[in-house]
Parts: structure tokens; sequence; C-alpha cells
């Protein structure tokens, strides 16, 4: 190897680091087999619905079929790319995410870190919570249309309320996981309890409390979807199941792909707020090679 | 200005006497420290060598107020750090604790890390405490390691910056458990020499434990063995060679004769734990 022309190299930094870690992507295989492997999957697709049209299956609507609605300027079954109406559904479901994740997280984070830091909030709070997780959202729906009025109270609070254990859980379960040997030296360096709260206890739960961010989003879009199927005016859960009952079976489909890309995305967005909070979390990592 | 004083007037005197701990005296009653005395004079290097579990870690843990003792009492310097009515010390700057799998704080750099003590303490503003902070981390040779967290380093710089953390706070003591257990033979020679350069500079009282006997002896100024659980004294040896130390005292004929004198107390006490480990797994 040559060394001198090594040493030479300067590490690359802003857009230049990017396109290197962009050609570095492109020069090994896995963006090709995720190519290929979504090709394969749209291919199935349409090998089933209008391929050789197979029994049962023929009642869905094929990949040609809702790519010819969904970029259409006069869709045939009424939702398309330009639709108002579709960044209307695709809005307020935006929106009742915000809210209900906001909540879930302002509430969630902080009950999560008391009770991990201490035991007797724990033995006040943990045994309600534990009672009230395992019910499925579902079960909440006609108490919370008695309890909240109009459509988006409800909805919300569903939304909100499964997204909240989840990340409770695993903000408390956060705490748990920190060395004991972290507080030991706190304690001898000097600390009060809110300075070992602030520097041992919210820093190192931070890995877990993400992680639960990360499942908590997509929990909230799942209990947001049902909710609108029951109770709603608007957003896409409201459009799959208003789709459904009007026999149009291609809206149907567009707001169950879009969910998928807005999830995706919304769980790429707290990852990276993640990364970018813990940097001595993805060092370390990187570190250990991975 | 403290580092001087404590340097002329040799503070943190340990005396340990009549240690009893006893965990879980109701239930399972394990007896890990019985009895246990020990002086340890301001500014000594004290070794504690003692057979794996028997209790070497619960006599750190009861100096640094981690937990309480049963019996007995502990001064620090003639002040009570617990005792009779009082079963628990407080955590307090001037006890350092140096951990055995190191306790630098992952999330803080190595500067925040050593800034973090003045800082809690409020004995320099945080602006100050970080100067502090690069410049003694400069001095033990991490200068170009400010910015870095704790795990883009090596273990041995980390073990460094981690007493470099203990030290800022200008402690009466330094009690080390095993601070350089998990290291190869090279880089523990480096913790050494750094660590008598210190030694030398501040004059601070040391407390370490270790299994490693000609560490105890290159360290040391006093070694105490202690016995198999329950944790007692058995045997002081004192190291009279002249300090500075260098790498060559291992190898003078003084050296083998004291890690004779060490290692035959030692293994005795070696075989009776491995015997009862037998007879506790029988």
């Amino acid at each position: 190897m040559n060394s001198t022309a090594e040493s030479n190299k300067v590490a690359p930094e802003g857009f230049n680091l990017f396109l290197y870690r962009t050609k570095k992507h492109f020069s090994g295989p896995d963006p090709y087999l995720t190519i290929a492997g979504v090709f394969l999957w749209l291919f199935a697709y349409w090998v089933l619905c209008e391929g050789l049209q197979i029994w049962r299956f023929t009642k869905l609507p094929g990949p040609v079929a809702i790519s010819k609605d969904w970029f259409s300027t006069t869709p045939f079954q009424g939702i398309s790319i330009f639709t108002q109406e579709y960044y209307d559904h695709i809005y307020v479901s935006c929106q009742r995410i915000l809210i209900a994740f906001g909540i879930a997280t302002g509430l969630g984070v902080p009950l999560g870190l008391f009770m991990g830091w201490s035991r007797s909030i724990r033995d006040y709070i943990f045994p309600i919570i534990e009672l009230l997780r395992p019910i499925p959202i579902l079960a909440w729906v006609p108490l919370s249309i008695l309890l909240l009025p109009g459509f988006e109270g409800p909805v919300i609070f569903l939304a909100t309320l499964a997204s909240f254990f989840v990340t409770t859980l695993n903000a408390m379960l956060g705490v748990d996981s920190i060395d004991e040997e972290y507080f030991r030296a706190a304690g001898c360096l000097g600390s009060s309890r809110w300075d070992v709260f602030k520097n041992v206890v919210v820093p190192g739960a931070l890995p877990f409390i993400f992680t639960g961010l990360q499942i908590s989003i997509g929990v909230a879009w799942f209990s947001l979807v049902a909710a609108e199927m029951v109770s709603g005016d608007l957003g896409l859960g409201y459009l799959i199941v208003d789709a459904y009952m009007n026999n149009v079976t291609v809206p149907m489909v567009i707001a169950m792909i879009t969910l998928g890309f807005i999830g995706y995305f919304s769980s790429a967005c707290v990852r990276a707020l993640g990364n970018r909070l813990m940097a001595w979390h993805v060092k370390e990592l990187a570190q250990q090679g991975r | 200005m403290a580092k001087n004083t404590s340097k002329v007037e040799k503070k943190g005197a340990l005396s340990i006497k009549n240690v009893t701990k006893i965990y879980d005296p109701t239930g399972v009653n394990v007896m890990a420290v019985d009895d246990c005395s020990m002086e340890i004079a301001g500014g000594e290097v004290c070794m504690i060598v003692g057979p794996s579990g028997c209790g070497k870690t619960t006599l750190l843990n009861g100096i640094a107020g981690f937990h309480s003792i049963t019996e007995g009492s502990i001064h620090l310097d003639d002040e009570l750090l617990c005792g009779p009515g009082k079963p628990k010390a407080d955590q307090s700057a001037e006890r350092m604790v140096v951990f055995q799998h190191g306790a630098l704080f992952p999330w803080k750099t190595l500067q925040e890390n050593v800034a973090y003590g003045p800082t809690v303490q409020k004995v320099l503003p945080p602006a100050q405490a970080l100067d502090k902070a690069g410049q003694m981390l400069a001095e033990a040779g991490l200068g170009n390691f400010l910015k870095k967290y704790p795990g883009e380093v090596s273990s041995g710089m980390a073990r460094r910056a981690e007493i470099v953390r203990a030290l800022i706070n200008n402690p009466k003591v330094l009690l080390l458990d095993e601070p350089y257990r998990a290291m190869d033979a090279l880089t523990k020679q480096i913790m050494h020499e750094s660590l008598l350069e210190t030694y030398d500079r501040t004059g601070v009282t040391i407390f370490f434990i270790t299994h490693d006997l000609e560490e105890a002896i290159f360290l040391g100024d006093k070694v105490h063995i202690v016995t198999t659980r329950p944790c007692q004294l058995k045997k002081t040896v004192e190291v009279k060679i002249p300090r500075p130390r260098s790498y060559e005292t291992q190898s003078s004929e003084k050296f083998r004769r004291l890690l004779e004198e060490v290692n035959d107390a030692v293994h005795e006490e070696a075989v009776k734990a491995f015997k009862a480990g037998e007879r506790e797994m029988a």
C-alpha cells in the first residue's frame, strides 16, 4: 500500500463527505439489492393481480391500475397526487400524529425517567400503567368518545395513549439500564440529587428513550389509523374505510402505501434526531465497528 | 493551593478500626469483613492484596460511603466517616474512587468529565472548570483528546482521564479498585509510571486494591495482605524502596525478596479461598 499517499489524504468534510458517503454506498451491493428487491415484489404483485389474474386477487387493484390513478390529473376513482383531497387527508393525519406523539413524548419521557429514578414514584404509578397497558386501543374507543367531544379529541387521545405507554416504559427501563457505577461516581464527585438526574439519568437513558420513540411513533400511526377508521371525518385511516365502503379499492391501497411511506419517514426523522443528540453513542458503536 | 498544603501537613490519614460488614444479617448473613483494622498514614500509598471475593471492595465501599458498615469505625484525619450511630459515610469529593471497570460518563467528553466535579460542587464556574480540566488533561498527556468521548479512546487513556477527574477535586484520599486489571503488561507499565508521577506531585493518600503482587510492591509504601472471606488484615509488608521509583526497580534483588514474602502470604490465603469455594460448591 502507498502509505505516504494515504497519510496525505485529508478526511472529507461537509458536502464532500456526503458525496464520498453516497459514492461509497453505491459502490457496494446493498442499494442494488434493495432496488432489485422492490422490483421483485412489485412484479409478484402484478403477476397475481393483473398478469395471471389469480382467483380473489382480481378483486384487488394491481400496480398498473394504482399507478395510473395515483399519478393521473383526472383520477378515475377520485384520489391522486393532483387532487387537493389527497393532501387534506395526509395533512390531517400528520397533524394528529404530531400532536399525539408530542403529548405522548412530553408526558411519557419525564414520567418514565422519574419512575426509574425514584423508587416511590415507581411504586405509585407503575402498577397502574402495567394494568392499563395491555388493554387494546380499540377497547378504549367507546370510552374516549364518551369522554371527549368532537372528532379530533377521541382520535388524538387514542393515538396518544398507545405511544405514551411505550415511551414511558422505555424511559423507565432506560434508567434501569444505567450502570450503578455511574451513580456512585457522580455521588463521589459531589453531585446533588438533581445533578445526578440531569447528568446521569437523562443522558444514560437516552439510547433506550430513542429506541422507545421509534417504536412509539409507529404505534401512534397504527392506533391513529384505527381511531380514524372508527371515529373520524378526515385522515388516511378514514380514507381507507371510506373507500372500502364506497367500493373503490384504488384510493384504499393508495392510502395504505402513503401510510407506509410517511411512517417510514417519521421513524427515520426520530432516528436522525436521536443520532444527533447521542453523538457519544454513535461514536462508541462506530468504534466497535457497527 | 490545597495541593501544597496537603503535601506539607500530609492530610488524608485513614484509620480503620475493627470494621465488620455483614451483608443481609437477618437473611443470608454473609460476613464479608470481620474485625478488620488498618492504619494508613497521610500521603501513604497503601496496597491491599488478597484473594478474589475476599471483601476488599466491601472495605473500599465502606470508606467511600457506597454502603454501610455493620460494626467498627472509619476515621479520616480524626473525623468520623462512619461508626457507631452512623453506619454509612457521606459520599464526598475528599474520597475519590476510581472504579474497576472505569466510570467516566460515556456521554461526556474527557474534558467535560474532568470538569464535572468542580462544576457541580460549584468550586469553579463551568467555563473555568473546563479550562482547568483541559490543562490537567494536557499535563497527563491527553491534550489531544479533550473533545473525545470515553468510547473513542483506549482503556489506558480513559483510566488516566478518570484519575485526572478524581485529582481535580484535590481529594485527601484516592481509592482505586483494581484500576489496571484488564490491561496488558505494557500499558500497565505506563499507567504505573503515570500514577507514581502523579503521586510524587500531589502526595495524595492512595488506597489501592489489586491482585497483581508486582504492582503492589512497585507502587506501594505498604502492602496489606488480607485473608480470604471474611476479610481481616493478615500481614503488612513495608516496602522500603526509595522514591522516585523507576521501572528498573522491578529487577532489583530487594524487589524480588519482597515479592517472595508477599507471595508466600497471599498464596496461603488463595489456597484457603479455593478450598472454601470448593466446599461452597459441593
